[in-house]
C-alpha cells in the first residue's frame, strides 16, 4: 500500500477489499478521516469490516475512560516536586539579588566616572579663564 | 471538591508562591499518571514531574489563561516525558522503532480468556504499556487526554502528518492485541470475497 495518505486513498477507492479498508479503519472511527462512498457502502455490506469498526470503538471508549484512573503517586513525589521549586526560587532570588549588587556596583562606578570627568571639566575651564585674564 | 484552579492561576501568575504550590498539590497526581503512561517507570515518572512543574513554574508568565491550566501542563508534561525517553533510549541504545515486537504479558494464552478479558481497563492500559514509546506517546495523548493533533506534533517535535501515522499504527496494534481470535479469524477469511 502506498505511504502517502493521498496515493493511499485512490489505491483503496480503486481496490475496495476488507484489508484496505481495515487500514483506513483507525483513522476513520473517530472521525479523524472521511470515508469515501465506496468505503462506506463496503463497510454497509461487510459484517467483517463493521466487526472491525465496533472494536475500534470499544477500544476508542475504555481508552477514553482511562482518563479518570489516576495512579496514586509513591509517598515523597510531592515533597520533591515543592523542595524543587522552592530550591529554583532560592536561586532566581540569589541570581536577582546578585544582578542587582552588580547594577549598583556598574551604576557607582559611572557615577564616579561622570563626577571626576565634570570635576576635570571644570578644572580645566578655571584654568583657561584665569589664562585669559593673565593675557588681558 | 477540587479547588478554584483559575484563582490559584492567577495569584500564581502574580507572584503567589504558595498558590503555585497549590497548583501543584491539587494537579500532581493526574500529571503523575500521564507521566507514568508515556514513561512506564515510576522513577522516570518522577524526574518528569519534577522537570515540568519547574518548566511551568518559570513558564507561568507567559501561561496566557485561553487554556485550562491542567491542559497546558499535559502539554508541558508530555514534552519533558518526550524528551526524557529519548535521552533514556539512546543512553540504552534503544531502538525506538514502531516495528519493535510487543511483548506478552498475558498469563494465558487461551484465545476465549483473552478475548473475554479483552476490554477490561486494566488490560487496555497494559496494552497501551507495551507498545513502543513513539506509539504508545501518540495514542496516550490523543485517545486518554484528548489533545489535539497539532498540539501533540509539536510536544513530541514531529509533524502532525506523523503523529496521524502513529496513532492508526498504534489503535491497529491495540486491536489485533486485544481482538486476537477475530484477527485470526479474519486472516483466514478471503478478502477479495468482499470486494466492491
Amino acid at each position: 500500500m502506498p505511504s502517502d495518505p493521498g496515493d493511499r486513498h485512490r489505491w483503496v477507492v480503486r481496490r475496495v477489499t476488507c484489508d484496505a479498508v481495515g487500514e483506513l479503519l483507525p483513522g476513520i472511527v473517530d472521525g479523524g478521516e472521511q470515508a469515501d462512498r465506496r468505503i462506506q457502502r463496503h463497510i454497509e455490506t461487510c459484517l467483517r469490516c463493521q466487526a472491525e469498526l465496533a472494536q475500534y470503538r470499544k477500544l476508542l471508549r475504555v481508552l477514553h475512560h482511562l482518563r479518570t484512573d489516576v495512579l496514586e503517586p509513591a509517598p515523597g513525589v510531592l515533597a520533591g516536586i515543592l523542595a524543587n521549586l522552592e530550591e529554583a526560587g532560592e536561586q532566581g532570588a540569589m541570581r536577582s539579588l546578585l544582578s542587582g549588587r552588580r547594577a549598583a556596583y556598574l551604576g557607582g562606578v559611572a557615577v564616579a566616572t561622570a563626577a571626576a570627568g565634570a570635576a576635570g571639566a571644570i578644572v580645566l575651564v578655571s584654568r583657561g579663564r584665569r589664562r585669559m585674564k593673565l593675557a588681558g | 471538591m477540587p479547588p478554584d484552579l483559575t484563582g490559584l492561576v492567577v495569584a500564581a501568575r502574580a507572584g503567589d508562591r504558595l498558590a503555585f504550590d497549590e497548583l501543584v498539590e491539587a494537579t500532581y497526581a493526574d500529571m503523575y499518571t500521564l507521566a507514568y503512561r508515556l514513561t512506564g517507570d515510576e522513577e522516570d515518572a518522577r524526574d518528569v514531574l519534577q522537570d515540568a512543574y519547574l518548566r511551568a513554574y518559570r513558564g507561568l508568565p507567559r501561561f496566557r489563561g485561553d487554556a485550562q491550566f491542567t491542559t497546558w501542563m499535559y502539554r508541558i508534561t508530555a514534552n519533558c516525558a518526550a524528551t526524557h525517553v529519548g535521552k533514556r533510549a539512546r543512553a540504552q541504545h534503544d531502538q525506538l522503532d514502531d516495528e519493535t515486537a510487543i511483548a506478552d504479558v498475558q498469563p494465558s494464552h487461551d484465545p476465549e480468556l483473552r478475548a473475554a478479558a479483552a476490554f477490561d481497563r486494566e488490560c487496555v492500559a497494559s496494552a497501551v504499556q507495551q507498545l513502543p514509546p513513539r506509539l504508545r506517546a501518540v495514542i496516550v495523548l490523543r485517545d486518554i487526554y484528548d489533545l489535539p493533533h497539532d498540539a501533540i506534533a509539536a510536544e513530541l517535535g514531529i509533524s502532525e502528518a506523523a503523529a496521524k501515522v502513529r496513532l492508526h499504527r498504534a489503535r491497529r496494534r491495540l486491536r489485533e492485541r486485544l481482538f486476537p481470535l477475530r484477527a485470526d479469524q479474519a486472516d483466514n477469511e478471503d478478502s477479495d470475497a468482499h470486494a466492491v
